[in-house]
């Protein structure tokens, strides 16, 4: 079983190559997009690098699940509605969502996806 | 018309590696302005020669059936300055090629001198129009390919290409 800290480590070092930060930056609770600048296409990197460094496989989605977000079941008035919320839950088990919900806005979304979140995505990936 | 910053390919190897070279002149009128009365290639157009190197090799290993997007460049160091006279050779290696995109590593050298290294990623463009028809090839169309195969191509590949057994 993979040690927490050691999947920290190496995220830490896929982040630094893929965004272009500093490894100080690449704190647990950093936001990928609010902290440390990472764009649309970026995701796809990270993706790309997490799957070739933990010898994983990564299904669409499953980690950063875009597609929710032009599902117009899921959002509505630029909100998150209440079965949008529910399978964000589901889909995102790793992220925070407690300070979400009171303004469940699409724009903060992105905001979830934290290296911590990718941190316990890979470590349970690497359990099971 | 498209704006070439490669000159010819000397090899390529599918799904692998490409070198191609590309000679900077006096006669590229950009260089009078970049800078007057001292000429340098500028560095985003070095990055575009890599970026053509790479995503043509991308393009071929996957016989130019993608529209391939250079949409990332993750890391470009450039080491000094390229000026008139030089012969870049540039080269380019695949990290990984997958259905998503490619990911390639490529440099630039003057007579053995390392100039500039770049670390890109392109996507490959599926889409479709608001028709519903699917978004044609239009990166490697058929006048670029035909343009490959004539000009561009090193002779290792038209030779495989236009032997019986390759058909």
């Amino acid at each position: 079983m993979a040690d927490k800290q050691e999947v920290l480590q190496k995220v830490q070092e896929i982040l630094t190559d893929a965004l272009g930060v500093d490894e100080e930056e690449v704190a647990e609770d950093a936001s990928l997009v609010a902290d440390l600048g990472a764009e649309s296409i970026d995701f796809l990197d990270i993706v790309f690098r997490l799957e070739k460094t933990f010898n994983i496989k990564i299904p669409r989605g499953d980690l950063f699940p875009e597609d929710l977000l032009s599902d117009e079941q899921y959002v509505q008035e630029g909100k998150i509605t209440p079965e949008g919320l529910k399978v964000l839950k589901e889909k995102v088990p790793y992220a925070d969502l407690n300070e979400f919900e009171k303004n469940p806005d699409v724009s903060g979304v992105a905001n979830l996806f934290t290296v911590g979140m990718i941190v316990s995505y890979v470590t349970d990936r690497l359990a099971s | 018309m498209r704006w070439f910053l490669i000159d010819k390919f000397i090899e390529i190897q599918k799904g692998k590696y490409a070198k191609a070279i590309r000679n900077i002149t006096l006669g590229e009128d950009h260089l009078h302005d970049h800078f007057p009365t001292f000429p340098v290639m500028p560095n985003s157009l070095i990055i575009e020669s890599l970026a053509q190197t790479a995503g043509i090799l991308a393009g071929y290993s996957e016989d130019f059936e993608q529209n391939v997007i250079l949409s990332k460049i993750t890391k470009a160091v450039f080491h000094r300055m390229a000026r008139p006279g030089d012969q870049l050779l540039l080269e380019a290696r695949i990290v990984d090629l997958r259905d998503e995109g490619a990911w390639l590593d490529a440099s630039a050298t003057v007579d053995g001198e390392m100039l500039a290294e770049a670390s890109l990623m392109f996507v490959h463009w599926r889409g479709e129009l608001p028709s519903g028809r699917p978004l044609s090839n239009f990166v490697f169309n058929e006048e670029f390919v035909s343009f490959f195969w004539a000009n561009l191509a090193p002779p290792s590949i038209k030779e495989k290409k236009n032997s019986p057994s390759a058909r």
